[in-house]
């Protein structure tokens, strides 16, 4: 046996765009045991919501996290008509479901370009990132921003579609399919990329199970809980839970991979059948004494919003439990005896959201 | 160089953008490098709280002179959106001397490329003052 020393990893690294802390002990080049510490990115902004009336308090629950920024303001708005008894149109949850996957699309190109940087695959990095721009163009076209939308608000949407754009986001599905296609190959076949993922860091289904992992690397071993199977609208668009067995890197890729084919035909059935009518109705009055909770299946995992009214304006609690959270237990186990040139790989695989985490 | 102080991720991920193929800093020779000791310009995103303040001041001291700081978004310049938060100190300049700032939320990709065009002014004028503090001490 040899001797064991204690290697931090974080919190600035070059493999992660966000802050967490890792303490590696390791023996030899094999991780024992992984700690993780947060707290780098904690703002403290679920407290804002004493401070914010409800309907503004939306702009805040969206800077939870900047890439699944509209699934934040999805969730925040569901609890919150939960609680004030109100349904919206369907052409509004169709659209939210729209947008929705395309946060996904972009969401999971972004992290199939962070895992082949992982890799070492500088090229297939800027590729993904290449595609993703595409989505970033239509946001920027319909909503006026990038990243930061506020396309979703309480009671509906903000504004809504009209024909060309909704032509220009089939287009752009069309797209992004056909440049998808080429891209899943290498992530596929590659034999530089295979050799690093497959069998890399396994999970089993019990492990899933016991650490409660949610999203990707739950549905990566075979255990589904994705939250779009329990809505009626994302089944009546053709959506089906994506699972693979393995339980390694590769199949926690290969997952994202194909959601992102599945997320474009969603999208395209919602324009084909989008429902006519209003796309917000308007909300007012005090909140109700009561609470609710909303689940969305954000690109990483389920996502899970409380808020608790008071019969103020103001919300007197507003929770959200992110995936990351839940994801970490996972990682610490998969870092368990890898070795150490591996362990930035596999900490991308969970899709850490830092600020998510902390928030 | 980049660093994550408390930023949403938003504008950590423009940062990003700028590298890739549609923006492209590389043919300018702009690289973003994970080793604060070849770093002329820092960028950082977000604002700074209690846990990370440390850090962002060590990472400043690590980098050799002359350096350049660039404020990259609404949070970084002032705390923006999260300023009443209870564990925001403020902007980043509550820490390190910031010279430049750049406003937005998110940050948009040229705007983040303009700021760091801004810093390179800022770090020719920084390292000619240091050569000519040099030959005056000779």
């Amino acid at each position: 046996m040899g001797k064991r020393t204690i290697v931090p990893f974080g919190p600035q690294h070059p493999a992660l765009p966000e802050p967490v802390h890792l303490d590696l002990e390791l023996e030899d080049e094999t991780v024992v045991r992984a700690i993780p510490s947060i707290g780098y990115v904690h703002r403290g902004l679920e407290k804002l919501a004493e401070k914010r009336d409800y309907n503004d308090m939306i702009y805040v629950m969206e800077r939870v996290c900047g890439i699944c920024s509209f699934g934040h303001g999805w969730g925040y708005a569901g609890a919150v008509e939960g609680l004030m008894g109100v349904r919206i149109p369907d052409r509004a949850e169709c659209l939210r479901v729209m947008f929705h996957e395309l946060s996904r699309v972009h969401s999971h190109l972004l992290w199939l370009g962070l895992l082949a940087d992982g890799l070492g695959f500088d090229s297939l990095f800027m590729h993904c990132w290449r595609i993703r721009e595409k989505v970033l163009d239509v946001f920027e076209a319909i909503t006026g921003g990038r990243v930061i939308m506020s396309f979703c608000k309480v009671g509906g949407v903000r504004k809504d579609l009209t024909p060309e754009m909704l032509k220009m986001v089939k287009d752009t599905c069309d797209m992004i399919e056909d440049e998808m296609r080429k891209t899943a190959l290498v992530f596929m076949k590659d034999s530089s990329v295979r050799n690093r993922l497959c069998g890399t860091g396994v999970l089993t289904k019990e492990d899933v199970i016991d650490l409660c992992a949610v999203g990707p690397v739950a549905r990566g071993s075979g255990v589904n809980n994705d939250v779009r199977t329990t809505s009626e609208m994302y089944r009546s668009l053709g959506f089906e839970p994506i699972l693979y067995d393995e339980g390694d890197c590769w199949s926690r890729c290969m997952v994202r991979v194909d959601e992102i084919m599945q997320s474009l035909d969603i999208i395209r059935n919602a324009i084909a059948n989008l429902p006519e009518g209003d796309v917000s109705v308007p909300v007012k009055g005090n909140a109700p004494v009561g609470d609710f909770m909303f689940r969305v299946e954000q690109p990483r995992g389920e996502a899970f919003y409380y808020v608790q009214g008071n019969g103020t304006k103001n919300l007197s609690r507003a929770r959200v439990r992110t995936p990351t959270n839940i994801n970490i237990p996972a990682m610490t186990k998969m870092l368990q005896g890898c070795n150490l040139q591996d362990v930035s790989m596999l900490v991308i695989t969970i899709d850490p959201c830092i600020s998510c985490t902390e928030r | 160089m980049h660093y994550d102080a408390s930023s949403c991720n938003g504008c950590d991920i423009e940062v990003l953008a700028c590298l890739t193929p549609v923006y492209d800093v590389e043919r300018f020779g702009v690289i973003n490098t994970g080793d604060p000791k070849q770093a002329d310009i820092f960028l950082v995103t977000g604002a700074v709280n209690d846990q990370n303040k440390e850090v962002v001041k060590q990472l400043y001291d690590q980098m050799p002179e002359p350096k350049v700081v660039v404020a990259v978004g609404i949070c970084a310049c002032s705390g923006g959106i999260f300023k009443d938060c209870y564990n925001i100190l403020g902007g980043v300049d509550q820490v390190i001397p910031v010279d430049v700032y750049v406003p937005g939320c998110a940050a948009r990709p040229e705007a983040i490329i303009d700021g760091v065009v801004k810093g390179l002014d800022v770090l020719e004028q920084k390292r000619l003052r240091l050569q000519q503090e040099k030959e005056g001490s000779k």
